[in-house]
């Protein structure tokens, strides 16, 4: 009972610190700074396509591995989950090294279409989606497994090809894994720090999320980091309460 | 409705020529199935085993849910074997019906009109006449968990026969369902088959269940056919002793030489003149007990023990063993009358007139 009292003032404390210590007389003035606007403004429009990528890849991915046996599947799903305990630093570091301007795949990129990928918005959302693509594959190949196959024969019995199953049967069935999945999704690459910085730096407007904008603050000013924290702390809980009632629970 | 279906097809192959022939095999580890089955244009088949004997998997191979491994399928003179599932002109309602729980009763009816090629508009329309001919159109918009098991399997029923199949397969079909409802599902279940025009393939292990609503019964066990034939010939003729339990039959088999048939140490004497190899069958209510020899001919009587007795329906089971293990139903005041008990020995004795003999 004390190690579960303690245990709960230890997660719920320092939540009561930030709000405690928020200088809640400037609040609103500090909430119209622009640069604190436009680190909120790039923070969601990088998770939210960062999450869409995620759904794009990541849905057909867990699929493959819940769905089609194939040599090798349970290393590919290791593979996969790799990103879900790496150090985000290290996967930035990789990301570098693979899409950086001298890295394997950067360099191709650079000389064919021009283009390159770190220290750009476009490097934010990439390192995003690497970091919380797990979370999706994860929870909607659970989903997956779950999920009647008797149904989609019932469908194929039917007259529905493999693709009408899929849209019309199996993805509505797993619809709340895949929405659970991509909430996860969602709130990880929100709070992405690590790999963001790594490989895509931390210039305002561009490329600084929320998170990093956090960080630098903190230094120099105190109270525009609380001021930050609580506006993650306020966009997660929304974000929670939210789709809690309409889809956590009725998974 | 079944006049334009007829016309959609080809002329009829001919009089006699079954619309379904196949030839099942299907290999696993430890079992094999290998059954032939045909059945003609309107003809309901039921194929009637105990648990395991590979029924839903004839059913699953003839839907290609379960590949072949040899054989083959012809539906109206075309080879159904090679086409996918989704190609095959057929309808199969499961057995606990998997309607779509996301998907309303319509919509759940809709489905398959909507995949061969029907407009929504259309798919919609046929929906909900199939529903009417189900009595469930006020239930249209009710997603399928607010049905109730009855409702349920109505519109599974409504959903298999809305695509117009040729070949309509139906796995235990009654079987979810509690013993009230089963008895209207079964009478409705039973009219809607005889407005089918296809050939109907189901799947029971309910023996009232097939011999109400099929033309035709196919006893399967361990992967092969053991016993077909009409109900009624089937449920006279058992030849093996799964199919006499189901009908309530004991089964024998004797040697027959005119009017008499020796089964191990005991003779029955019988109305049939027949030779050879033979089944004796005779009901449990043809057995007498009797605490004493009783006079008169030594043939129909030997001298048993009771194994067991339980109720069974108004009547008393008496299990006995000896020459011949015998069910023997007597009457509750029969078995105070005699004072009956397990262990005992009794003397059993069945009348000519009311045992059935046949060639094996």
């Amino acid at each position: 009972m004390v190690l579960a009292v303690a245990g709960m003032a230890f997660l719920v404390l320092p939540l009561a610190g930030l709000l405690v210590r928020a200088p809640w007389s400037t609040m609103p003035e500090r909430l119209a700074e622009p640069q604190v606007l436009e680190a909120l403004r790039l923070s969601l429009v990088t998770a939210t396509i960062a999450t869409a990528v995620c759904l794009v890849l990541g849905v057909p991915l867990a699929w493959l591995l819940a769905r089609v046996p194939f040599p090798g599947r349970r290393l590919v799903r290791a593979l996969v989950t790799i990103p879900l305990v790496l150090p985000p630093v290290v996967g930035g570091v990789a990301l570098l090294l693979v899409l950086g301007r001298r890295g394997l795949v950067g360099q191709w990129l650079e000389s064919t279409f021009g283009f390159s990928l770190p220290f750009t918005t476009a490097g934010v959302v990439v390192a995003e989606a690497f970091v919380a693509m797990p979370f999706l594959v994860i929870s909607v190949e659970g989903a997956l497994r779950a999920a009647d196959l008797r149904y989609e024969e019932a469908a194929a019995t039917l007259g529905a090809s493999r693709w009408i199953v899929f849209r019309r049967v199996t993805m509505p069935l797993i619809a709340p894994g895949i929405v659970a999945g991509a909430v996860l999704c969602w709130a990880r690459a929100l709070g992405e720090f690590g790999a963001t910085i790594t490989f895509a730096g931390n210039f305002p407007g561009r490329t600084q999320t929320m998170p990093l904008a956090v960080y630098l603050a903190l230094e120099t000013e105190p109270d525009a980091a609380i001021v930050l924290s609580l506006l993650l702390l306020v966009v997660s809980v929304a974000i929670l309460a939210g789709l809690r009632d309409r889809w956590v629970t009725s998974a | 409705m079944g006049d334009e279906r007829v016309s959609e097809h080809e002329p009829d192959p001919g009089h006699g020529e079954p619309q379904l022939r196949a030839h099942l095999v299907v290999e696993r580890p430890r079992f094999r199935l290998d059954i032939e089955l045909t059945a003609a244009a309107g003809q309901v088949i039921a194929l009637l085993g105990p648990n395991g004997a590979g029924k839903t998997t004839a059913l699953r191979a003839l839907a290609g849910l379960t590949p072949l491994s040899e054989g083959h399928i012809t539906l109206d003179g075309r080879p159904l074997h090679s086409l996918p599932v989704e190609r095959r002109p057929i309808g199969v309602v499961f057995q606990d019906y998997l309607l779509f729980p996301h998907l309303s009763a319509l919509d759940n009816v809709a489905f398959g009109p909507r995949c061969r090629g029907a407009s929504k508009h259309d798919a919609r329309r046929t929906a909900s006449a199939w529903l009417e001919r189900v009595d469930l159109e006020e239930h249209a918009a009710a997603k399928p968990r607010q049905l109730s098991g009855g409702q349920a399997q109505r519109v599974a029923l409504a959903r298999a026969l809305a695509v117009e199949p040729r070949l309509l397969l139906l796995d235990e079909p009654l079987a979810a369902l509690d013993a009230h409802t089963r008895l209207e599902i079964r009478s409705r279940l039973r009219r809607h088959l005889g407005d089918f025009d296809g050939a109907t393939i189901l799947v029971t292990h309910d023996p009232l269940d097939a011999m109400v609503l099929a033309d035709h019964l196919v006893v399967i066990e361990n992967g092969g056919v053991v016993q077909q034939g009409a109900p009624a010939e089937v449920a006279r003729r058992p030849r093996t002793d799964y199919v006499a339990r189901l009908v309530g039959l004991n089964l024998y088999r004797g040697v027959a030489d005119e009017q008499q048939v020796t089964v191990g140490d005991v003779v029955f004497s019988v109305t049939e003149r027949i030779h050879g190899p033979v089944f004796i069958a005779f009901p449990p209510s043809a057995v007498a007990l009797f605490r004493t020899r009783p006079d008169g001919t030594p043939r129909n009587l030997w001298q048993a023990r009771i194994e067991g007795i339980e109720r069974h329906g108004d009547n008393v089971r008496v299990h006995l063993e000896g020459p011949i293990a015998v069910a023997a139903d007597i009457t509750p005041a029969a078995v105070a009358d005699l004072d009956l008990t397990a262990g005992q020995e009794v003397w059993a004795a069945v009348k000519a007139t009311e045992t059935h003999a046949y060639p094996a």
